[in-house]
């Protein structure tokens, strides 16, 4: 209830956020995964058994193979290795999420930023720009832009960033305008510091822990979306692996070759999991105040 | 008086008129009308009124934070409005506030000590220290206010509140001022820590001859710490004069009924000013 309850805690505290999330099982999970899903980005085509069917090489002869020691994962209707194609497919996917939501998240924290920051007609501009590009659902804006500009991993990542900037930038607005008014920015102000002091010291500091904690959530959406957008065609082009892509074409052999929708199925899951666990965890750890 | 006053206010007015949308305004608002005050050097002014007479208000026009519709503020004779960049530096040096909520008015991603050093790297040019300088200084400051050295390393929500009022009140003076403009530093903190703040402001008083405008509900508190005592109701002034002509022979109903709500002033620490929880 009141502050005065709190007890003191004890020295040595700078990684204290690290300390919470560390408490936290599931965001050590979440972690797990997620390291695990960025190793696989990064050396996922190093890793895969068969290189030559990441390359495009299909055999035939090995067309619809069930779960063996020789593919973990079965073998698709061009006779590839799924467990190759789905390590390599994490590249793309990975990058893909990363670049959407770096893109998105740092242009929508820029005018997000500026129009709480600057406020007036400024804010009132960019901030009925931002409703009218939330109208739009995000997916349909994506399907329409890549049909424009083609299918490919630029365009397709375009695409997504250009839906994904609102969400930061009201998000950012709304930190901004709630930490302007705090007293300890009216202090700052009241002491002579500059706008540039005040904004990277007090405002800034206090409005980036609900932008990470977003990033790290909107990581598993954007990657899902990614693969929405190879599932309905319009993502990377085969033979470039790509999770959404090869469960669109598994799903014309499901139910009885399952196991060509698995691993991919499984990769998504696993990594939209990941940065789930990953974001709930950020948030509950960095936040100065703690102990919710 | 042949100095002029530290700080006189003269007929200060804010009117404030509430954005209904876009285009329409709503209907004004009166924060201060026509208010006049004299802080001179180390005397205490005591503003006192009702939630919402516009003291707080008072103390953002004061800081130049917003500016007044009419009237005029004179620090030490000179008009503040009229400051250009460079003695409006030097004049936020000399002007400090303490905020009624040591927890929001600290930054939660600052030490304490980065919290203390922030003012004297503002006025890095008048204070004049260097790196080792400042954190001699830091330590000075921290031992005025009655903390441990210890305390430096602690972020706010590691402090208790009487703390975290201490190192307000440390940030408050790193820059050398003259005048401390104290909103209810009292109102957020439990009845003992209280009476240690006010205590602590009385001797920094003392010693260092600062000049407090401070700010209350709590007639009880203002009679305890304060030679001349305001009273604003409605953004107007009420009454004003030397503490003990308020108390003893108020002269308007307004003020006779503030003296005759506040419980107990027997015993004057026994403050009516309910503890308002912060987390």
């Amino acid at each position: 209830m009141t502050a005065g309850t709190r007890l003191p805690r004890p020295a040595a505290r700078r990684p204290r956020a690290l300390r919470r999330f560390g408490r936290n099982r599931l965001s050590l999970l979440g972690a797990g995964l997620v390291a695990l899903v960025l190793a696989l980005a990064l050396f996922g085509p190093l890793l895969a058994p068969y290189p030559a069917h990441v390359a495009g090489g299909i055999d035939t002869a090995a067309r619809f193979q069930p779960p063996s020691a020789a593919h973990p994962f079965g073998t698709n209707e061009l006779g590839q290795d799924v467990l190759s194609l789905t390590l390599a497919g994490a590249r793309v996917s990975v990058l893909a999420g990363f670049s959407v939501v770096l893109i998105g998240g740092t242009t929508g924290t820029l005018i997000g930023g500026i129009a709480g920051f600057l406020g007036g007609w400024i804010d009132e501009i960019l901030m009925r720009l931002t409703d009218l590009m939330l109208i739009v659902p995000n997916l349909i804006l994506a399907m329409t832009v890549a049909a424009v500009l083609g299918p490919g991993f630029q365009n397709m990542v375009l695409a997504l960033a250009l839906g994904w900037w609102p969400g930061y930038a009201r998000l950012l607005r709304g930190e901004v305008l709630a930490a302007r008014e705090r007293p300890h920015v009216t202090a700052a102000r009241a002491m002579g510091a500059s706008q540039a002091r005040v904004l990277v010291r007090h405002i800034l500091p206090n409005c980036v822990s609900p932008v990470i904690v977003k990033m790290s959530l909107d990581m598993g959406f954007a990657i899902l979306m990614v693969a929405g957008l190879g599932f309905i065609g319009i993502g990377v082009r085969p033979p470039v692996p790509e999770w959404g892509t090869m469960l669109a074409t598994a799903r014309a052999y499901m139910p009885d070759m399952w196991w060509v929708a698995m691993a991919p199925g499984l990769a998504i899951f696993v990594a939209v999991f990941g940065f789930n666990l990953l974001g709930d965890g950020l948030r509950d750890s960095l936040d100065p105040r703690g102990g919710r | 008086m042949a100095d002029p006053p530290l700080l006189e206010l003269r007929g200060v007015s804010r009117l404030y008129r509430p954005r209904r949308s876009l285009l329409a305004r709503g209907p004004e608002v009166v924060a201060l009308d026509g208010v006049s005050l004299r802080i001179a050097q180390d005397e205490s002014l005591g503003v006192v009124g009702e939630s919402g007479a516009g003291k707080s208000t008072l103390t953002r026009i004061i800081l130049r934070l917003e500016r007044p519709d009419a009237g005029q503020i004179l620090y030490r004779g000179a008009d503040v409005a009229r400051f250009g960049p460079g003695a409006l530096r030097a004049f936020r040096a000399r002007v400090q506030i303490v905020f009624q909520d040591p927890q929001a008015a600290l930054n939660p991603r600052m030490t304490a000590e980065e919290i203390v050093t922030e003012p004297m790297l503002v006025h890095r040019d008048t204070v004049g220290l260097d790196r080792r300088g400042r954190r001699a200084r830091v330590a000075e400051l921290i031992e005025t206010v009655g903390l441990r050295p210890d305390h430096l390393r602690r972020f706010p929500h590691e402090l208790s509140g009487g703390q975290r009022q201490r190192i307000g009140i440390a940030r408050a003076l790193a820059a050398g001022p003259e005048l401390l403009l104290l909103d209810e530093p009292t109102s957020a903190l439990d009845v003992s820590a209280q009476a240690q703040v006010l205590n602590l402001l009385i001797d920094l008083q003392d010693r260092l001859g600062l000049g407090y405008l401070f700010i209350s509900h709590d007639l009880a508190v203002v009679r305890y710490l304060c030679d001349r005592i305001a009273l604003i109701r409605q953004g107007r002034l009420v009454e004003e004069g030397p503490a003990a002509q308020i108390f003893d022979a108020p002269r308007t109903a307004c003020a006779r009924r503030l003296i005759d709500a506040a419980p107990d002033l027997g015993a004057p620490l026994r403050s009516a000013g309910r503890t308002t929880g912060t987390d």
